[in-house]
């Protein structure tokens, strides 16, 4: 580990501290938390994806995911609830050459903020988005979320939850998003590699991570810290290319994992360069 | 590439003479939703950006217009939305990220008659109080209200200079009538447009704090992807940016994006006076109603009365001077707006009882008659 060494104070430098905001750590995520893994892996691919750190921003909406880009070093946006993706187009269309990844919650992606997820997946906008699914609202001390499971408890739902939560894939993929992957925390090298894809990929790129809140989700439904990890391992099918409408989060039959589309189609930019553009010049 | 700024006489309506202005100003990115009877606006600058560089972005809905507009203008580019009162509700949260985050911006309110849906084809100036006061929190704000299309075409330059000086969201207040109204506008030369662009860092990036006021207590400010690395957020911040969550944070941001306006009152407040000088009645009125009142100023001086007129083009900060000053002189005073009273409050405060303070309002639908102006004016003094 010589080569983690700063010389001049002999501490000790994580290999990803020059992604990090080290005057802001310790982060405020709670014990247990998976946001910081998928955090780390999602550094972990800018580093290795090799692309200009000095062009890659960070915008995020409210809550507990929300709050990466304030640990992030590099050009970051802690946007309003929701808004992440709208912000983000703006800077991107505003200015082609960033490399523009939104970073946020189940809640701020897919609920308060849907209707921007699926549009921006539409006109396929180059952006990377990650949601943290933790299956509940975590910065608000656990409530119902768009995406918590059928008869799980959570503060507004004490006697389980009524409704029907999203399979996330399936809404990118019938959006048009590009690229859509699933992982949980537990699979972050596969994660890392997708984020690392995503960061390539001209188009608008999707990457659910199942991340796991102990201290608000798990606490309401007889999970321990440790058991969200175990059934991680123990319900994981992984299986690229599965068909869509099979990946509904199922715990009885398993949580599919992989990557569900890979495809070419041209970007936004790139549509009106053609149309509106090139036809003027 | 086509001509940016289109020298020479058109008649065109408010709305267009408001996207022309934006373009004159160095406008380059426009994200917008369809409203009446703001539309135009986003109609001609859908065929016009393009054509000079810059990009037109319909969005899913007002909210998401606001957020790109915020977003490009970090990009480092001039940016603007327009929309009327059912949007203009929608954007207040992200107006309030503008505020808070510094972020120069023009958001363009051609008002309707509200509540709700309203009268969509028919102007108000109801949404005065809600440009002040629409988004959370405690805050000033930059509010101009143009009376003419051609006064859009230089009301919506003058948001733009300010908003990249103050590093703020600059608000103009127009109306149904201004927007949709053909009229002579004449767009100057370049070199006769007056434009102002935003501070920018100087010196060593390592050193630079974000939010470290200049001389006139505004910080420069860098674009995305300049090697930066900067942190930006709604949450209450210090001079680095960073999140920063004590009372006395509080206290020092709030100190800082206030008294960037209150203590540049007089490069931004923009007042015009009509017959003021021996009045003795003041009608202090803004937009549409200013150019109602001045044929009632003329009817009145023909019928002997001494009344003048107290424009308001730049309706917040309120020049509250300026009416204080007036109150010694004249023995009253009367507002004439589209609404029930909203400006009428503040002159009345603002006379601090010295002399009466009268309303001519309007629920929305149509403008206020100079007929009804001097009817008023004749009952009442």
């Amino acid at each position: 580990m010589s080569e983690n060494l700063d010389k001049t104070g002999g501490k000790s430098v994580h290999p990803l501290d020059y992604l990090l905001r080290t005057d802001r750590i310790p982060h405020m995520w709670c014990p247990g938390c998976g946001i910081g893994t998928a955090f780390s892996s999602c550094l972990t691919a800018i580093k290795d994806s090799g692309v200009d750190v000095s062009k890659v921003v960070m915008v995020s909406g409210i809550g507990c995911s929300g709050r990466a880009a304030g640990y992030v070093n590099l050009d970051s946006f802690h946007t309003t609830h929701g808004r992440a993706i709208p912000f983000a187009t703006g800077l991107k269309m505003a200015k082609p050459e960033l490399n523009v990844v939104v970073f946020s919650g189940d809640g701020d992606l897919f609920a308060i903020g849907g209707n921007h997820f699926i549009h921006a997946a539409r006109r396929n906008v180059d952006m990377t988005v990650v949601c943290i699914n933790n299956l509940n609202y975590g910065m608000t001390g656990g409530q119902m979320a768009a995406t918590t499971p059928h008869m799980a408890k959570t503060t507004t739902t004490p006697m389980g939850n009524p409704e029907t939560p999203f399979n996330l894939p399936l809404m990118a993929i019938a959006s048009g998003a590009t690229y859509v992957a699933r992982w949980t925390t537990l699979h972050t090298r596969e994660l890392t590699d997708s984020v690392e894809e995503a960061l390539l990929k001209r188009g608008f790129s999707f990457i659910e991570v199942l991340s796991p809140c102990p201290v608000n989700y798990g606490r309401r439904n007889k999970q321990k810290p440790m058991d969200m990890l175990k059934m991680y391992q123990e319900k994981a099918i992984i299986k690229n290319g599965a068909p869509p409408f099979e990946l509904d989060i199922d715990l009885e039959r398993g949580i599919i994992l992989g990557k569900f589309a890979d495809l070419d189609r041209r970007t936004w930019a790139e549509q009106y360069d053609r149309i509106y553009r090139s036809a003027n010049s | 590439m086509k001509s940016v700024i289109l020298t020479g006489e058109h008649y065109i309506t408010g709305d267009v003479a408001c996207a022309e202005g934006a373009l004159a100003a160095g406008c380059r990115f426009f994200g917008g939703y369809p409203i009446t009877p703001a539309t135009e606006i986003a109609e001609h600058l859908s065929e016009r950006l393009p054509l000079i560089g810059g990009t037109f972005m319909q969005m899913e809905d007002e909210i998401a217009a606001i957020a790109s507009v915020l977003g490009a203008s970090w990009a480092g580019v001039k940016s603007m939305t327009a929309t009327s009162g059912p949007g203009f509700s929608l954007m207040m949260e992200n107006i309030g990220l503008g505020i808070c985050t510094e972020t120069p911006c023009v958001v363009v309110n051609v008002q309707r008659a509200g509540p709700s849906t309203g009268l969509p084809t028919l102007g108000a100036q109801a949404d005065m109080m809600q440009a002040r006061w629409g988004s959370h929190g405690h805050y000033e704000i930059i509010v101009l209200a143009p009376s003419s299309p051609q006064d859009m075409f230089y009301q919506t330059i003058t948001a733009f200079n300010l908003s990249e000086t103050y590093r703020l969201p600059v608000l103009v207040m127009s109306d149904e009538v201004i927007g949709h109204m053909s009229e002579k506008v004449i767009i100057p030369r370049p070199k006769d447009i007056e434009i102002r662009s935003r501070p920018r860092p100087k010196g060593r990036k390592d050193r630079f704090k974000l939010f470290k006021p200049g001389p006139n207590g505004v910080a420069p400010m860098p674009s995305a992807g300049e090697g930066f690395n900067m942190h930006i957020t709604g949450l209450t911040h210090d001079e680095r940016g960073y999140p920063a969550l004590t009372v006395e944070d509080q206290e020092e941001m709030m100190t800082r994006i206030t008294n960037k306006i209150r203590r540049n009152l007089d490069d931004i407040i923009r007042t015009e006076s009509y017959y003021l000088d021996d009045a003795e009645i003041a009608i202090i009125s803004y937009g549409v109603s200013a150019r109602t009142s001045m044929a009632a100023v003329d009817m009145a001086r023909e019928q002997g009365i001494k009344v003048g007129l107290l424009r308001l083009v730049t309706v917040w900060p309120f020049p509250e001077d300026q009416i204080r000053k007036l109150a010694e002189s004249v023995k009253g005073f009367v507002t004439v707006e589209i609404n029930l009273g909203q400006i009428h409050l503040e002159v009345q405060r603002s006379a601090g009882g010295k002399v009466p303070s009268f309303l001519v309002g309007h629920p929305g639908g149509a403008i206020i008659s100079p007929d009804r102006v001097l009817e008023v004016l004749k009952e009442t003094f």
